[in-house]
C-alpha cells in the first residue's frame, strides 16, 4: 500500500468515527453488585438515546468512589454509603458527592433443601458464622457439623452481612469463602449441612431460603425494612446530576424503564 | 552481495528483538509486582505477614497473616505431586519401554489431550462430580477440600510430567540398555537401575515443572479447595491456597489500599516459590546430566 492510499484510508476511518466522538460520553464506574443493573439499563438507554454513549465498568464500590473523587468518572456505583474519609478527600478535590438510591438489595441465608431447619434468628446466624454454634442440632436440625459458607472479604454482599448480622464480629476463619453468589449457590445445593447467604435474585429451587426473625424474604419485606438484611444500592455524582448523567439517573429511577431492569436483574425496585 | 548481508542482518535483529521483548515483558512484570507489593511492608511487618494466622484484610487496621494460605499451597502441591509423579513417570516408562509403537502412537496424544483441557472445566468437574462423591463415600463435611484439589491438580500435572519424562527416557541411548541386557539384567532391572537413573535430569525437570504448575494453578483451587483460611489437619479439610485468595479478592479490593498491596505481596511470595522450584529443577538437571551421544 502506498503512503497516499494509507493516508486516505486513515482519513476515511477517522471521519466515520467522528459521530461517535461527537456523542456525549458518560463514564460510570464502581460496584460489581450494582453493575448488572446499570449495564442492563444502559443498553436500553443507549438504544433510545443514540447521541449519548455510556462507558460502564465494575471495579468495586471503593474504586468507583475513588474515581469520582479524582474526577475520572461521572457516575460512581456503590453498594455501600460513602465513608467520611472519602467525603473529606472529595471536598479537598472540589467534588461534592451526591447520593441517589436506585434499588434495594436483600441478602437471604440459604440452606440445602434437605435440611429441616427453615427459620433462624439473627443471633443464631451470628453464632453460626463466628463459630460458637457448630452443630445443626443446636438450632433445631439433625445432628451434623454445620458447614459455613461465606463470601470473600472484598465483596459488597459480605460487607452487608458483616454489618447487619455479624455486628463487627469476625467470621470464623474456618468458613469456606466462595468467590461469587453463584459459587455459594453451587456449594450449598451440593452439601446437606451447608449454610450460606446470597442476594435475593439468586434464590432458586436448588437452595432453600431461611426465614429470619420470622420474616420471609421477598421484595415487599425488603422495601418495608421488615427484612433485617437489606441494603440500598446507590449511584453517586459530583453535585446534583446534570446533562447526560442526569438523563441516565432519571432513566434508572423511572418505574417503567430502569426500575423494571432492577427487577429483572434480581434486586428490589424502589417502591412508590 | 549487499542485499544478502542486509537480509541476514535483518533476520538476526528481528530474532534478537523477539527474544528481548519476552525478557522485557518478564522484567516488566517482576518490577510491577514488586512496585505494588512492597508498599505493604512499610506499615506491616514482614514476619507478621508471613507467619500471622489471621487474614482479615478489610478490618481497620487490617490483619494480613498468610501462614494458613502458605501452608495450604504447599500442602496441595506436595499431595498432588505425590499422586502425579508416580503416575506420570510410570506412564512414561510404559510408553517408552513396554508399549508397542502403534499403541504408543495412539496413547501419547490422548495423554497430551488431558493437558489441553481448560483448568476451569476441570475445576467445574471437581466441584460438581468429585465433591458430592467425597461427601457421600468418604464422609467429608464438605466435598470442597484438600483431597479434591489435590486430585484435580494431579490430573492436570500428569500430562506435563509424562510428556517431559517420556522425552527424557526416550533420549537414553540404546547402547546403555543393550549393555545392561547383555550383562544379564531383566528388562525391569534395566529400566529401574539403568534407564531411569540415566534420564534422571529430565525426570527431575518434569517433576519440577509439574510441581510449579500445581502451585500456581488458580482456577482449580478457587473452585474446589474450599476457601477456609485454616491450617489443614486432615485430608478432608477445606483450605485456601494463595492463588485462590488473590483471584477472589483482587476485583473488589480498593485500588492502592493496604489490601491491594497485600494481595500483590502474596503474588511476590508465589513468585519466589516458583523461582525456587525452577532453580531446583535447573540444579537437578545439571547435577545428573549425562554427556554422551544424547543429553537432555
Amino acid at each position: 500500500m502506498t503512503i497516499g492510499k494509507l493516508f486516505a484510508t486513515a482519513l476515511t476511518v477517522l471521519s466515520l468515527s467522528a459521530p461517535a466522538m461527537a456523542a456525549q460520553q458518560v463514564v460510570i464506574n464502581g460496584s460489581t453488585t450494582v453493575l448488572p443493573v446499570v449495564q442492563k439499563a444502559g443498553e436500553s438507554f443507549m438504544a433510545s438515546h443514540p447521541d449519548m454513549e455510556l462507558s460502564i465498568s465494575g471495579g468495586g464500590s471503593g474504586n468507583g468512589i475513588k474515581a469520582l473523587i479524582e474526577k475520572q468518572c461521572d457516575i460512581a456505583m456503590s453498594s455501600r454509603d460513602i465513608k467520611d474519609k472519602e467525603v473529606e478527600a472529595a471536598k479537598k478535590n472540589g467534588v461534592t458527592p451526591n447520593r441517589v438510591t436506585i434499588a434495594i438489595d436483600a441478602i437471604v441465608p440459604v440452606v440445602n433443601p434437605a435440611n429441616p431447619v427453615a427459620a433462624l434468628t439473627t443471633a443464631q446466624l451470628r453464632d453460626i458464622y463466628n463459630g460458637k454454634v457448630t452443630n445443626w442440632k443446636e438450632v433445631g436440625g439433625h445432628d451434623g457439623k454445620i458447614v459455613v459458607i461465606s463470601r470473600d472479604t472484598s465483596s459488597g454482599t459480605f460487607e452487608c452481612w458483616q454489618e447487619l448480622i455479624m455486628k463487627e464480629e469476625r467470621v470464623n476463619p474456618a468458613a469456606l469463602m466462595q468467590a461469587s453468589n453463584g459459587a455459594v449457590v453451587q456449594a450449598v445445593s451440593k452439601n446437606k449441612n451447608a449454610i450460606g447467604y446470597v442476594g435475593l435474585g439468586y434464590l432458586d429451587k436448588s437452595t432453600k431460603g431461611l426465614k429470619v426473625n420470622d420474616v420471609t424474604a421477598n421484595p415487599q419485606t425488603a422495601l418495608s425494612k421488615q427484612w433485617p438484611i437489606a441494603r440500598e444500592l446507590f449511584v453517586f455524582t459530583n453535585g446534583t446530576p446534570a446533562g447526560a448523567a442526569k438523563a441516565f439517573v432519571e432513566y434508572l429511577l423511572d418505574p417503567g424503564k430502569g426500575q423494571k431492569d432492577v427487577l429483572e436483574v434480581g434486586y428490589v425496585p424502589l417502591g412508590k | 552481495m549487499r542485499s544478502r548481508d542486509i537480509k541476514e542482518k535483518t533476520v538476526r535483529v528481528t530474532l534478537t528483538a523477539m527474544a528481548g521483548s519476552s525478557l522485557l515483558a518478564l522484567a516488566g512484570i517482576v518490577i510491577f509486582l514488586f512496585m505494588e507489593g512492597l508498599p505493604l511492608f512499610s506499615e506491616y511487618s514482614f514476619f507478621n505477614f508471613l507467619f500471622g494466622n489471621l487474614w482479615y484484610p478489610t478490618e481497620e487496621p487490617g490483619l494480613f497473616g498468610i501462614f494458613p494460605l502458605l501452608v495450604a499451597s504447599l500442602a496441595v502441591t506436595v499431595l498432588s505431586s505425590m499422586l502425579a509423579v508416580p503416575m506420570g513417570v510410570l506412564t512414561a516408562v510404559y510408553l517408552t519401554e513396554i508399549a508397542h509403537p502403534t499403541v504408543r502412537r495412539i496413547i501419547k496424544p490422548f495423554v497430551e489431550l488431558l493437558a489441553a483441557l481448560p483448568s476451569v472445566v476441570l475445576g467445574f468437574l471437581g466441584m460438581v462430580v468429585l465433591a458430592p462423591f467425597l461427601q457421600d463415600y468418604l464422609d467429608a463435611a464438605s466435598g470442597l477440600n484438600l483431597l479434591n484439589a489435590s486430585l484435580v491438580l494431579a490430573l492436570m500435572s500428569v500430562p506435563t510430567i509424562c510428556s517431559v519424562s517420556e522425552d527424557a527416557l526416550f533420549g537414553v541411548p540404546r547402547d546403555l540398555r543393550e549393555a545392561s541386557l547383555a550383562l544379564g539384567a531383566t528388562r525391569w532391572q534395566t529400566t529401574v537401575r539403568v534407564v531411569i537413573p540415566a534420564a534422571l535430569s529430565g525426570i527431575g525437570t518434569a517433576v519440577m515443572l509439574g510441581m510449579s504448575r500445581a502451585i500456581g494453578e488458580t482456577m482449580v483451587v478457587l473452585m474446589v479447595a474450599g476457601g477456609a483460611g485454616i491450617i489443614p489437619t486432615s485430608l478432608l479439610d477445606p483450605i485456601r491456597p494463595m492463588p485462590a485468595s488473590i483471584a477472589a479478592e483482587m476485583a473488589e479490593a480498593a485500588f492502592r489500599s493496604e489490601h491491594y498491596h497485600a494481595l500483590f505481596a502474596i503474588g511476590i511470595v508465589l513468585f519466589f516459590l516458583t523461582l525456587a522450584f525452577n532453580l531446583a529443577a535447573g540444579y537437578i538437571a545439571e547435577k545428573h546430566r549425562q554427556v554422551g551421544t544424547s543429553s537432555l
